[in-house]
C-alpha cells in the first residue's frame, strides 16, 4: 500500500515547540484522512531545527467507492415532492431512479447514489494545504514580499519548502499536487546547514531518512537525545567525570541541533567557590550546557559538555574555546553576584522590598512580607514552630528576590536566600525556611519537615489565596495566572502530609483583615477612628465571612481534585462537605477513609441500601402529604408496634449516640461501626413492617423512624450525596 | 592585528558587505537612542509597502548599564550595526552567514546557531520573531522579522539584523575585555584600543547617569518632548482626508527624546516600579501616533 511522505523545511524552529508541532502534524493529517474515510497502517512525525516530517505507511490508493440508498417519494405523488426528491438525490429524471414496494405503504421511488473512492493524491492535495494554512503554532509569523498582501501564509519562521510525495513502494511516488504561500509541493529538500548544504532529491521515506542521513541530519529527535546523552557520559566517563543528567535540557539541546556533535570544555577550578546550583543555573540557561560532577562525589567539576550542530575541520577546538570564553564571563558574572549579594546582609535589602509592588490592589512585597509574617507567628504553635523562628523565616522570606543572583536567576529563589542566611548565622530552621517555603510546588514535590518550614509555608500560600480572593483575582477555567490553585493544593498536602489540624475558614476570615488594598467596593469596611482627622478603615465581619466561605469551596475543590488524583471516590468527599462546619480538611479526609471503608463492607454496602430506601419513602411521602417528617418518632409507641419496628427504634437510638459520641472522638471508624448495627434492624424491619400503616398515627411514626435513620446516618455524612 | 580584524575594520566590512547586497549606507542618527531600531531609517521606514535597504552603525546608549568602565562586557554607550531590508528577501539567513564570512567567521570551524528570541519593545509597540544568532555559544547578533512596529502591522514585514559589534569584534580579534580591543589596526604608537576612545567616557557617563544627571531638568525635558511631539503631530496634520501629514519625522524625535530621557530617569532610580509603565505607556503611545504620521506621508506609501 501506498505511503505519504511530508516534510515541511523551514527556517529554524524554536526548540521548545519541535516536538509538539511535529505530533499537531501527525494528528491533523491522520484525523482528516480518518475523517475522509482513509485509513492507514502507521503514522509518525519527526522534527529538527529545521523541518517537520511526517511519513504515514500503508494509505489506501484510492478511497472506498460509497453507496447511498434514498428513499423518496409515493409513486404518483405531487410533481413538488418528486422535483425535490431528484434534486437532493442529484438525478435529472424519474427513470434515473428505482420503485421498491411498501407492504403497507405501496411503491415508492428509491434513488441509488453511487460515488466512486476519491483518488488519495486528490484528497492529500485538498487536505493538507488547509492543515499548513491553519497550523496551530504558538506564535506565528509573516515573511517576505507575500507578506504585504492580506491573508499570507503565516508559519513559525519562514517556511523554505515542502516535500509531499505519494505512492506505493514498487513505483516511484507522484508529487502530491498542491502549493501555499507560493512554494509548490515537490521532491527536493536540503541537509545540514554547513555540512551539507546541496539539494537532495528524496522519493519516499525510506530513502528520505537516508538521504538525510548522509546529509548529517538525524531526522528523530529521539536519535539526537541518544546520541547526545551517550557521547556525553562517554566523554565524561574517560576523564573520570559524572555527567549531571538533565532531561529538560537534553530536550532542548536536540531541539537546537541537526547533527549532534558533543565536546567538552573547562572554565577555572576557582569558579567553584560559586554555589553548584547557581554555576548549574547560568551554564544551564545561558549556555545550554551540561555540568559535570568529579566521579561518585556531589561536588562539580570545572568542566562542562556542550553539543554543536557543527563536526568542525578542527575537531572543535575553536567551537571550545569559544563556549569556554563564554561560560568565564558568565561565570565571572555569577562571581560578581555572589560576592556583591554576600556583602549586603539580607535584613538590609528589606526595605528595597517595600518599593516593589506584588500586585496592585496587594500593595508591596513589604506589606506582604508583614502580612506573611503575622500569620506565620499566628499559626506557629498550631505547627509545632517557634513563634519567633516562624516570624523571622518569614521575614527574611522574599529577601533574596532582591539580591543580584535571584534576579539574574530566579530559579534560583529561595535556595539563594538560605545561602545567605547561613552565612549571615541565622538558625538553621530559618535557613531551611527560606527555601522550603516555596514548597510543595506540584503534586510530586517534597513537602517540608521542619515545623518553621511549614508554618511559613502555610502562611505564604494562605496569604496569597485570601489576597487574591479578597480582590476577587480567582482563578476561572483554564486560566490561572496566580497558581492559586498549586497554592491550595500546597496547603492541603502541607496538612495531609504533616496531619495539621488547621480551620481553614477561621484562618482566612482571620487573614482577610490583614489585606489593605481590597476593591474599593462600599460597603466592605467599617471605619473606626483612631484619633481626631485619623482614621483607619477594616474589613466588615461579614465580607470576611463570605470571603474565607467562597475559598473554603475552593479548598474542598480542590481537595476532591486531590483525593480523587489518588483513587477516592469524589461522592463521598462530596458527602462529607455536605455537612455543616467541614473545614478541617484532614479530619474531612479521615472520615472519607472511614467512610469509604465502610461502604466497602457487606454491613455498609446493605445500610446505604436501606438509606436509599428509607430517604425514597421519606422523599415520596414528605411529596404527597405536603409536609416533612422530620421529628423525633415517638418511642412508647414504636415499642408497643411490631418487634421489628421496636428494634429499630432501640437501634436507632443507641447507634446515633454512640456514632455522635464516636464523631466527637474523631473516631470515625467507631462511627462507622455504630452506624453497621443498623444493618439487620433496618433490614427487617423492611422485611417485616409496612410503613404506611392505615393507622395514621402509626403510619406518621414509621415515617419518623426512617427520618430517624437518616439523621444517624447524618453522624458521619450526607448518604444523599453517595452513589450507587 | 590585520586592518580588517580591527574595530573600525570590522565596520568598514560590513558596510561593504551591504553596501553590495543593495543597501543604502546611512551614518548613525544624530540623537541618544537606546539602539539601532530607534533610528528613522528602521522604525518609520519599516512602516508602509514601499521597499527599503538600509546599513548603518548606530551608537546605543543604555545609561543603566554603565559600570564605570570596570566590566570587561558592559558599556552604556555601545555600536550597533543595523541592516533592514524590506520586504525581507528569501536568503536573509544565507546572507547574514555570509556577512559573518566575510569579517572572518570560518564557518567550518565555528558553530553558528540561530536561537529562539521573540523581540518585543514597549516603547515603540513593536514585536517580530526571529532569534539570538550565536557563535561557539556566544550571541553575536539579533535576528527578527519585524511584525509590527508602532502598533500597526508591517505590510510587507521587513528583516532586521543587529550585530554587537563590540562583542563580534572582540570574538574575532580573540579578545576578554573590551576596553582591550585594537580600534584601528595600527602598530606601535599609531595603535589605539577601544580603551583609548572610551574608557574615560565610560566613567564619566557612568557617573552622570547614576548620580549626576538633573533629574528635575529630566522630568521636564520628557514632559516638554512629550508636548512637543504632539504639537508637531497637529501642525503637521493633513488638512483634509486625502491629503498628507507634513511633520511625522520632527515629531518622532521628539518621541526618541523622550524615550532617552525615560532611560536617564530609569537609570538614577526617581521612576518607581509603578510609575515605570505608565511612562513606557506615554513613549509607546507618542510612537503610535508618529507611525501613524508617517503612514500618510510619501515615503510611508500615502
Amino acid at each position: 500500500m501506498p505511503d505519504l511522505l511530508l516534510e515541511l523545511r523551514s527556517e529554524e524552529i524554536p526548540a521548545r515547540m519541535q516536538r509538539r508541532a511535529a505530533e499537531d502534524l501527525r494528528q491533523r493529517v491522520t484525523d482528516a484522512l480518518v475523517e475522509r474515510g482513509f485509513l492507514y497502517e502507521g503514522a509518525r512525525a519527526f522534527s529538527t531545527p529545521r523541518r517537520l516530517a511526517l511519513h504515514i505507511a500503508g494509505l489506501p490508493a484510492r478511497g472506498e467507492a460509497v453507496r447511498e440508498e434514498r428513499r423518496g417519494p409515493r409513486v404518483g405523488a405531487p410533481e413538488a415532492a418528486v422535483q425535490g426528491f431528484l434534486k437532493g438525490a442529484g438525478l435529472t429524471s424519474l427513470d434515473q431512479a428505482k420503485t421498491i414496494t411498501d407492504p403497507k405503504k405501496g411503491e415508492f421511488y428509491l434513488a441509488v447514489i453511487e460515488r466512486p473512492g476519491r483518488e488519495t493524491l486528490d484528497v492529500l492535495a485538498e487536505i493538507l494545504p488547509e492543515i499548513l494554512k491553519s497550523f496551530p503554532w504558538p506564535k506565528s509569523m509573516r515573511w517576505g514580499a507575500a507578506s504585504a498582501e492580506p491573508g499570507a501564509l503565516r508559519w513559525v519562521r519562514p517556511l523554505q519548502s515542502i516535500v509531499a510525495t505519494f505512492g506505493p513502494e514498487t513505483e516511484t511516488p507522484e508529487v502530491v499536487p498542491f502549493a501555499v504561500g507560493g512554494i509548490a509541493a515537490g521532491t527536493v529538500t536540503y541537509g545540514h546547514r554547513f555540512l551539507a548544504p546541496e539539494a537532495i532529491e528524496v522519493r519516499r521515506f525510506d530513502d528520505y531518512i537516508q538521504a538525510l542521513e548522509r546529509a548529517k541530519v538525524i531526522l528523530d529527535p529521539e536519535r539526537r537525545k541518544d546520541v547526545i546523552l551517550h557521547d556525553a557520559r562517554d566523554l565524561a566517563f574517560a576523564q573520570n567525570l559524572d555527567l549531571v543528567e538533565d532531561e529538560g535540557l537534553l530536550e532542548e539541546v536536540a531541539g537546537l541541533v541537526e547533527w549532534p556533535v558533543v565536546l567538552m570544555g573547562s572554565f577555572d577550578a576557582s569558579f567553584l567557590d560559586i554555589p553548584a546550583e547557581a554555576i548549574r543555573a547560568t551554564i544551564r540557561a545561558n549556555q545550554k550546557c551540561f555540568v559535570l560532577r568529579k566521579s561518585g562525589s556531589e561536588d562539580l567539576a570545572p568542566a562542562f559538555i556542550l553539543v554543536s550542530n557543527l563536526l568542525a575541520s578542527d575537531g572543535g577546538l575553536a567551537i571550545t574555546a569559544g563556549n569556554e570564553r563564554v561560560v568565564r564571563a558568565r561565570l565571572s558574572d555569577a562571581k560578581f553576584f555572589w560576592d556583591t549579594d554576600r556583602a549586603v546582609a539580607l535584613d538590609d535589602r528589606l526595605p528595597k522590598l517595600d518599593s516593589i509592588v506584588f500586585h496592585e490592589k496587594l500593595g508591596t512585597q513589604g506589606e506582604r512580607i508583614a502580612r506573611i509574617a503575622a500569620l506565620a507567628t499566628e499559626l506557629a504553635p498550631r505547627v509545632g514552630a517557634d513563634p519567633d523562628l516562624a516570624e523571622r523565616a518569614a521575614r527574611l522570606a522574599k529577601a533574596d528576590l532582591v539580591t543580584e543572583m535571584v534576579g539574574e536567576f530566579p530559579e534560583l529563589q529561595g535556595l539563594m536566600g538560605r545561602k545567605y542566611a547561613a552565612l549571615q548565622g541565622e538558625h538553621p530552621s530559618v535557613c531551611a525556611a527560606l527555601e522550603e517555603h516555596y514548597k510543595p510546588v506540584g503534586p510530586s514535590d517534597r513537602v517540608p519537615t521542619d515545623p518553621v518550614s511549614i508554618a511559613v509555608a502555610l502562611a505564604d500560600k494562605l496569604d496569597t489565596l485570601v489576597g487574591f480572593w479578597a480582590i476577587d483575582e480567582k482563578p476561572t477555567g483554564s486560566k490561572d495566572p496566580f497558581a492559586l490553585r498549586r497554592a491550595a493544593l500546597g496547603v492541603i498536602r502541607l496538612i495531609l502530609d504533616r496531619e495539621l489540624r488547621l480551620c481553614i475558614q477561621d484562618v482566612s476570615a482571620n487573614q482577610v483583615k490583614y489585606v489593605q488594598y481590597l476593591t474599593d467596593a462600599p460597603g466592605m469596611y467599617d471605619e473606626v477612628v483612631l484619633s481626631p482627622g485619623h482614621k483607619q478603615r477594616s474589613v466588615k465581619g461579614s465580607v470576611c465571612e463570605q470571603i474565607s466561605a467562597s475559598l473554603l469551596a475552593f479548598f474542598a475543590d480542590r481537595l476532591k481534585v486531590y483525593l480523587r488524583d489518588q483513587g477516592a471516590r469524589h461522592d463521598l468527599i462530596d458527602a462529607v462537605f455536605a455537612l455543616p462546619g467541614q473545614d478541617d480538611l484532614l479530619m474531612v479526609v479521615r472520615r472519607v477513609e472511614a467512610l469509604g471503608a465502610f461502604l466497602d463492607t457487606e454491613d455498609g454496602k446493605n445500610l446505604l441500601a436501606g438509606y436509599k430506601r428509607a430517604a425514597n419513602i421519606l422523599r415520596i411521602e414528605e411529596k404527597k402529604d405536603g409536609r416533612a417528617y422530620d421529628a423525633e418518632p415517638d418511642a412508647a409507641l414504636a415499642a408497643a408496634g411490631e418487634p421489628a419496628e421496636r428494634a429499630l427504634a432501640e437501634a436507632l437510638a443507641k447507634a446515633r449516640e454512640t456514632a455522635s459520641a464516636a464523631v466527637a472522638r474523631e473516631d470515625f471508624s467507631g462511627a462507622m461501626q455504630a452506624l453497621s448495627t443498623l444493618r439487620a434492624p433496618v433490614d427487617a424491619f423492611f422485611q417485616d413492617v409496612t410503613v404506611n400503616a392505615p393507622d395514621p398515627k402509626l403510619r406518621e411514626n414509621r415515617l419518623f423512624l426512617l427520618n430517624a435513620l437518616r439523621a444517624a446516618t447524618r453522624e458521619v455524612a450526607e448518604f444523599a450525596k453517595i452513589e450507587g | 592585528m590585520s586592518q580588517k580584524k580591527s574595530f573600525q575594520g570590522l565596520i568598514l566590512t560590513l558596510q561593504q558587505f551591504w553596501a553590495a547586497q543593495g543597501c543604502v549606507i546611512l551614518q548613525p542618527y544624530d540623537m541618544e537612542v537606546g539602539a539601532g531600531t530607534f533610528h528613522p531609517a528602521t522604525t518609520l521606514r519599516a512602516l508602509g509597502p514601499k521597499p527599503w535597504k538600509a546599513a548603518y552603525v548606530q551608537p546605543s546608549r543604555r545609561p543603566k548599564d554603565g559600570r564605570y568602565g570596570e566590566n570587561p562586557n558592559r558599556l552604556q554607550h555601545y555600536y550597533q550595526f543595523q541592516v533592514i531590508l524590506k520586504p525581507n528577501p528569501p536568503n536573509l539567513q544565507e546572507l547574514y552567514l555570509a556577512s559573518l564570512a566575510a569579517i572572518g567567521v570560518d564557518l567550518k570551524l565555528h558553530d553558528i546557531r540561530f536561537v529562539e528570541d521573540d523581540w518585543e519593545s514597549p516603547t515603540l509597540g513593536a514585536w517580530g520573531l526571529g532569534w539570538e544568532c550565536w557563535c561557539d555559544g556566544m550571541e553575536v547578533s539579533q535576528f527578527t522579522y519585524f511584525q509590527q512596529v508602532a502598533g500597526f502591522e508591517c505590510a510587507p514585514v521587513a528583516g532586521e539584523l543587529t550585530y554587537g559589534l563590540e562583542r563580534l569584534a572582540m570574538y574575532v580579534q580573540g579578545v576578554e575585555n573590551v576596553y582591550d580591543l585594537d580600534f584601528n589596526g595600527a602598530e606601535g604608537p599609531d595603535r589605539v584600543t577601544y580603551g583609548d576612545v572610551f574608557l574615560q567616557a565610560e566613567q564619566e557617563y557612568s557617573r552622570h547617569n547614576f548620580e549626576a544627571a538633573d533629574t528635575a531638568m529630566l522630568f521636564r525635558q520628557f514632559t516638554d518632548a512629550e508636548a512637543a511631539c504632539r504639537t508637531y503631530l497637529d501642525a503637521g496634520a493633513p488638512a483634509s482626508d486625502d491629503a498628507r501629514h507634513r511633520m511625522a519625522q520632527p515629531a518622532y524625535d521628539q518621541c526618541i527624546k523622550a524615550s532617552h530621557v525615560f532611560n536617564l530617569l530609569d537609570a538614577r532610580g526617581v521612576i518607581s516600579v509603578t510609575e515605570r509603565q505608565s511612562y513606557i505607556l506615554r513613549v509607546r503611545d507618542l510612537a503610535k501616533a508618529c507611525g501613524a504620521a508617517w503612514l500618510r506621508t510619501a515615503a510611508g506609501g500615502a
